[in-house]
């Protein structure tokens, strides 16, 4: 795993002793809310309905162990108790006080943490595939590029006053588990004619009031380019990018408008020019990034493990858990380990300060210290010999973190809504909770099979509706909550928008609506179909037929 | 015009806060000042907004109220909340007691 060099220390130190001062100058009114609110921001410090929110970087979703117990810290010493894990990898703190929030960086400091590019006009933290290192079905481990990214990205002294903000994901395997193709930049690395690794480059895809699926200006860029073609596309975004209207400002719109070729032209032509400069990378350079997330010393064992069989043969609880939430290692013997943040009837992405300072431990026993955040808001334990999985299982189940359901009907990404952000038209947390104890039981939801319901609770879309297989939006329709549906969105590598069904629901219809949905799909699945494949088959028409009747 | 109050959040532990009579801000929405009609509720936001209470309060805006029985509720679900805390918590917020 990456440690900070000496610069990644200082940079942090820095900025902590100057949030410091700016908080005292604007407690002492020496700062109005206006010159104080873009540095909060900068900070990760919004100011929400009830309280400010901290938002913490986990930058490319991978922490240790320390670093895991210090969140739980945090949320203990500084908040009430808990912190809400995001669809940006990254985890946020409903409670803090102003006040004290330079304190909580300066313990986050401690751990190499901070709020960095968490905020603001800038490049955002970078985001991954969580089973990055670990995934047997991947070409090669994508961090060492994401901390690469990270550190031409930090505090670029032309792309911190963006347009708008700016999100980059990578994956490194050709199952897309990192939805590159709805960021702001997707890569995706694959191999080309002569075998080299390098990456697909995807520009413009995003989600809000305007979604778009990217579109390639790149089929294959080699690793020693990327850095200084990624350059040349913020350039080109940074000068063309609109900053007339807040709502048409991210680069998707520029795409749409410009059209891709005309995009791709002007990167070429921006790159052309600096592209044997100072940011081509070495084979030198990259391997020693490379040595940095080298993999842990596995041992070399049988992939299967006679144990671990009987095992589940004895507890169908266990047996539950393995077949929904571990994943094939590309380790013999190994497997990736799940830990869903979505308990039956419980709030998405929640963890409290006693279940985050477990997972750091747990970590440390079971998975190298290894730790990940997922963008669908779950925690992963990368590496674990399949032989301690029992073990592993029966302490999450005894701190309420062995629920079986990755990838099922109650595993909802849901924003936090009106129950906390200002931005909100509706909540989403409730309704993510009577959808997931509606579909509770285990045996419905494996029969259901995988199935993404993403809620949000503004046309932001934070909880990614357009490309949830069912897709929910929360509006506010005459100061009430009202729903609207859309299907078929999809955020892998097949990554389409969903379509809205037609007219919404109420709070009191809006479950209903969704069972009556999945029994049509039900009705009508062909052997092995999941929910989005039979929809793509038939198309919206008996979907919405079950919704609306001769509505 | 419904009746109106001043709300903010309070610039250091940012909790939802309303203004009371004497410039003051209060948890307690019943505890706020009201204006019934809107050059009250101008003169209101007017005093909420001077360069003494920017060391208070963050962005002061109205909020449109009813009086039910003698006690201020908003008529907003978004200002509800802010009254009470996340309806998903609640061990949480003003309505943890």
């Amino acid at each position: 795993m990456y440690r900070y060099d000496d610069f990644d220390r200082q940079l942090v130190a820095e900025r902590t002793t100057q949030f410091r001062d700016q908080v005292a100058r604007r407690l002492s009114g020496e700062l109005t809310e206006d010159q104080f609110k873009p540095l909060r921001l900068m900070n990760g410090v919004y100011l929400q309905l009830h309280a400010y929110m901290l938002r913490i970087a986990v930058p490319y979703g991978t922490m240790n162990g320390n670093q895991m117990r210090m969140l739980g810290h945090i949320a203990r010493t500084y908040d009430k108790g808990y912190g809400h894990f995001t669809t940006r990898q990254n985890i946020q703190f409903n409670w803090p006080k102003l006040n004290e929030i330079p304190d909580a960086l300066e313990d986050l400091a401690t751990v190499e943490m901070h709020a960095i590019q968490t905020s603001g006009n800038c490049i955002r933290n970078t985001t991954t595939d969580q089973y990055a290192g670990a995934a047997a079905d991947e070409i090669e481990d994508p961090r060492p590029y994401c901390e690469l990214i990270r550190q031409w990205s930090t505090f670029h002294p032309e792309f911190t006053y963006l347009p708008r903000k700016f999100k980059i994901a990578v994956t490194g395997s050709p199952n897309d588990r990192a939805a590159v193709r709805v960021h702001d930049i997707g890569l995706r690395m694959h191999k080309n004619d002569a075998g080299e690794t390098g990456f697909e480059v995807i520009v413009g895809g995003g989600l809000g009031r305007t979604p778009f699926v990217g579109k390639t200006v790149r089929d294959f860029i080699g690793k020693n380019d990327l850095f200084s073609y990624l350059e040349a596309i913020l350039r080109v975004y940074n000068r063309f990018g609109r900053r007339d209207n807040k709502y048409k400002a991210r680069i998707k719109i520029l795409v749409h408008e410009v059209g891709v070729e005309e995009i791709s032209r002007l990167v070429e032509e921006e790159w052309a020019k600096i592209k044997d400069g100072s940011l081509r990378v070495s084979d030198d350079e990259i391997a020693q990034y490379i040595a940095q997330f080298a993999p842990p010393a596995f041992e070399e064992l049988r992939d299967n493990d006679p144990e671990f069989e009987r095992r589940k043969q004895a507890h169908p609880d266990f047996a539950a858990w393995v077949r929904s939430n571990v994943i094939a290692h590309k380790q013999p013997g190994y497997a990736i380990a799940n830990i869903s943040l979505k308990p039956i009837g419980g709030i998405p992405g929640d963890a409290t300060a006693e279940q985050m300072e477990l997972v750091g431990d747990l970590a440390d026993q079971y998975s190298f210290g290894d730790v990940r955040v997922t963008h669908e808001q779950n925690l992963v334990l990368p590496h674990v010999k399949k032989a301690e999985l029992f073990a592993l299982w029966a302490e999450l189940k005894n701190a309420g973190l062995a629920t079986a359901n990755l990838g099922f009907v109650t595993d909802i990404i849901a924003c936090p809504g009106l129950d906390y952000c200002a931005l909100a038209t509706a909540r989403s947390i409730p309704l993510s909770q009577r959808i997931s104890e509606r579909f509770g039981d285990l045996d419905r939801q494996y029969d259901i099979g995988e199935l993404k319901i993403k809620i949000s609770g503004c046309i932001n879309a934070c909880g990614h509706h357009h490309v949830g297989h069912i897709g929910i939006l929360g509006l506010d329709k005459r100061g009430k909550e009202f729903y609207q549906i859309t299907l078929g969105g999809d955020a892998s590598q097949d990554a389409s928008i969903g379509k809205i069904a037609g007219a919404g629901f109420s709070e009191a219809e809006v479950v209903d609506a969704i069972e009556a949905l999945i029994t049509r799909y039900i009705d009508i699945r062909n052997v092995g179909e999941r929910f989005i494949d039979t929809y793509r088959r038939v198309g919206m028409d008996p979907f919405k037929e079950v919704l609306y009747g001769d509505r | 015009m419904s009746l109106q109050v001043v709300t903010a959040n309070r610039l250091d532990d940012g909790l939802a806060v309303f203004m009371t009579a004497d410039e003051g801000w209060s948890t307690d929405i019943r505890q706020a000042i009201c204006a019934g009609d809107a050059e009250q509720a101008e003169a209101l936001l007017a005093r909420a907004n001077t360069q003494k209470q920017q060391i208070t309060v963050v962005g002061p805006y109205l909020i449109d109220v009813a009086n039910e029985d003698g006690v201020l509720v908003p008529i907003k679900y978004r200002e509800i909340l802010r009254t009470l805390g996340p309806s998903v918590r609640p061990d949480l917020g003003y309505q943890a007691g």
